[in-house]
């Protein structure tokens, strides 16, 4: 049934359709809409008999799922930003431990300096974790990978992130198409774990493993991302039959075909570039784009399939690794190893600094005419920051940086420096 | 799942304390039913108090639910002696997960139990000193304050003893530690620090709390019994010595657990809903001292004797005694 409604909306009614059995949840923005549906959804008795626990803080959220998934139960929590970070122990536990726990990202900066909006620096510092990581382009994808989410780390005992940008696409009203319980029933099997904690069949888990096992161990983490690039165009075939729409999978194609150059990024900004892109082709510039649904495992077979024939990549993140560049852009190199293909990186919205459609295409235009310097800081405000590394360099207490640059670029109330 | 049996000569024999008890008073080690949830074979110390205080507290929770129990492990010596791959001394089911998150893990399994309907399976979790007072009080507090029905069991040996004896949050005052050397003025750990977790747990009001010591293990067995009568958060602190961390003789280990409680160090009570509802008092009271003398971590106090040091131990042992009434007030 289509309907117009918010992103976070969206996301807890198809959380709910799932039948989760055990949720635990901490809040923080953008991430509490939806949470604040679902424990209005459980205590009006609507998700069967699911237990919502309200915790002390995330570490104890993601703690409380993988008890209650060791013990059979289908479990859900979503977090972002600082909240990811503070149970960063436990979502390495989780996937050590091989629990098909599922969690929403309403990505979010990560301070300091503190910063509620969004980008994707929180699940980046978790994507070696061993957990799959799938971005929503549009809430109408943000609701169905949910869904496919739950099958997805069922099948294969491995806890999934459905990454989702925080307020762009948590707090956005749009058009989606929710679907019925009678079509998640259809999808989504009532969960059967590889392993659970039962006196009838007592077992040790999470048991301590030495130097002679553990990297076979961790080999077989892998395997399951390698797996999962088979399972998850799987998954998103069967997704389809039963939902009559095409969603998910390990990326998305928009004019790559005979394309010479090609934008890449993750989540809500593929909007803006298929936008860029229809712009582009109009002046007769030869551009695609392509939207990476799955970020890990990450799609290198398939990367290299779309790419062929291309002359340049432009990643743009939302993201830095600082003292380097670019993260998305490291793993796109590593992919297309051997492929005679330009890569650039494009650091671009971090803390929810909009991308605009026309620095989008003017960073096209640069980059195929000029080049691009690696990394390229989109819409950097250079005036800013070399007056301010001038001040640093001038006096030893130069005060903290984030103050100094609200004043810097005269920031309201802020008094002049 | 059948539980393995261990030959115990002494069942139904008159050869041990027991036969003062009626059999259905006897302890649960000493039926031929008990379980060995934690079976020989580990790799504790000699003389390890938490193996032993582990071992009657989990064989009592095993009769008390009738087999119907999950247990939750933090990280530390209990777990790490327990349970190297692919050997586990463990005959229940039985998850380890972190350090601290042991009172979170556990109530997720209580969670999902409710959630399946299967409340007649029962809950503990399990930690040390560390993992209780320090690095995951915060779970535990959260676990305590919704009332979850997990039964926590503290095994206090008084500082990190799993990574070569730090101090803790529980380590007493003036004790060496690696980390609380005895050099410098007031060697040692310093006077005034530290938590009393079984209070805190009793400011949150929770229904059941008791503190027990391996120097009683019957008294151990029956609260842990009554522990499982209740349902709720409970919680339960025991006194286990630690000869590697204490530098004590494991031989004495019974010995050292015993003077704690007889000095008055270590009370032994019970409280239900914030109140103190019971106390075990005290036979023949000692000195704090003799429970110091057999411990080298205490060793800079007496050799040369720091009496000031001695004083304010001792002065903790009567308060302990004054404020839970462990001896008959004088006429």
């Amino acid at each position: 049934m289509k309907q117009h409604i918010e992103g976070s909306q969206a996301v807890a009614h198809a959380v709910a359709l799932c039948r989760p059995e055990v949720m635990a949840c901490y809040p923080i923005s953008p991430q509490t809409h939806i949470v604040e549906t679902l424990s209005r959804k459980v205590k009006a008795g609507e998700v069967g008999n699911c237990q919502f626990l309200n915790v002390e803080s995330e570490f104890g959220a993601l703690s409380v799922l993988i008890g209650a998934s060791a013990m059979g139960a289908r479990t859900y929590t979503a977090t972002t930003s600082q909240g990811l970070l503070f149970m960063a122990e436990a979502v390495y536990n989780a996937a050590g431990l091989g629990l098909p726990i599922v969690m929403t990202i309403a990505n979010r900066a990560v301070g300091a300096p503190i910063n509620i909006w969004n980008d994707h620096s929180d699940s980046m510092s978790m994507r070696d974790a061993g957990w799959l990581q799938l971005f929503a382009e549009d809430n109408q994808e943000a609701v169905d990978l949910h869904i496919q989410a739950f099958r997805l780390a069922e099948e294969l005992s491995c806890p999934v992130m459905v990454c989702m940008d925080g307020y762009i696409l948590t707090h956005a009203y749009e058009v989606v198409d929710l679907p019925t319980q009678e079509q998640v029933d259809a999808y989504l099997p009532v969960f059967e774990p590889v392993q659970v904690l039962d006196p009838q069949d007592p077992v040790s888990i999470g048991a301590m493993v030495g130097p002679e096992a553990f990297a076979e161990v961790r080999y077989l983490a892998h395997n399951k991302h390698l797996r999962a690039l088979e399972e998850i165009p799987r998954l998103s075939q069967a997704f389809q039959d039963i939902f009559q729409r095409s969603s998910g999978g390990l990326l998305k194609t928009y004019h790559t075909d005979e394309a010479e150059t090609i934008l890449l990024a993750l989540g809500s900004v593929n909007g803006t570039i298929k936008d860029a892109v229809d712009d582009l082709r109009e002046e007769g510039w030869p551009v695609g784009s392509i939207a990476l649904r799955a970020y890990r495992p990450f799609p290198s077979h398939a990367l290299r399939h779309v790419v062929k024939g291309a002359k340049r990549i432009i990643v743009i993140e939302k993201d830095l690794a600082v003292g380097k560049g670019g993260i998305v852009s490291s793993d796109v190199k590593m992919a297309l190893q051997g492929v005679p293909i330009i890569v650039d990186t494009v650091i671009a919205g971090l803390g929810g600094r909009s991308i605009p459609k026309a620095s989008v295409i003017d960073t096209v235009k640069q980059a195929c005419l000029e080049g691009l310097e690696e990394p390229h800081f989109l819409d950097l405000n250079w005036d800013a920051i070399n007056r301010e590394l001038t001040r640093q360099q001038a006096q030893r207490r130069s005060g903290p940086t984030p103050e100094n640059i609200l004043r810097e670029i005269g920031a309201p109330g802020a008094s002049p420096i | 799942m059948s539980y393995q049996r261990v030959k115990f000569y002494q069942t139904g024999t008159f050869t041990v304390g027991n036969r003062l008890l009626d059999e259905s008073n006897r302890t649960v080690q000493a039926g031929m039913d008990r379980t060995n949830s934690l079976n020989s074979g580990h790799r504790a110390c000699q003389g390890c108090g938490e193996a032993l205080g582990a071992r009657y507290a989990l064989d009592a929770v095993m009769r008390a639910t009738h087999q119907q129990m999950v247990a939750v492990n933090a990280t530390g010596c209990l777990e790490v002696f327990s349970s190297p791959y692919p050997e586990s001394a463990w005959q229940i089911p039985w998850m380890h997960s972190l350090f601290g998150n042991a009172p979170a893990v556990a109530s997720g399994v209580a969670a999902a139990l409710r959630a399946k309907g299967k409340t007649d399976i029962r809950v503990i979790a399990q930690g040390g000193d560390g993992a209780t007072v320090d690095i995951g009080f915060g779970c535990l507090s959260g676990m305590f304050e919704r009332n979850d029905d997990v039964l926590y069991v503290c095994y206090d040996n008084e500082a990190y003893m799993n990574t070569g004896v730090q101090r803790s949050g529980s380590t007493p005052p003036r004790a060496w530690t690696n980390t609380t050397q005895a050099v410098g003025k007031d060697p040692g750990n310093p006077m005034g620090i530290g938590k009393n977790l079984p209070r805190i747990a009793m400011a949150h009001g929770i229904p059941y709390v008791a503190t027990a010591s391996v120097a009683d293990l019957h008294d151990l067995e029956a609260k842990v019994t009554k522990a499982m009568s209740i349902r709720g958060a409970r919680y339960i602190h025991i006194h286990v010595p630690c000869p590697l961390g204490w530098k004590s003789d494991p031989a004495h280990t019974i010995k050292v657990a015993r003077l704690a409680v007889e000095s008055g160090l270590f009370p032994l009570f019970e409280a239900e809903g914030g109140e103190v509802t019971d106390r075990t008092p005290i036979r023949k009271k000692v000195l704090v001292e003799q429970y110091l003398e057999l411990q080298g971590r205490f060793k800079h106090l007496l050799h040369p004797r720091d009496e000031g040091a001695l004083e304010a131990i001792q002065a903790m042992a009567d308060a302990n005694i004054h404020r839970y009434q462990l001896l008959p007030l004088k006429a």
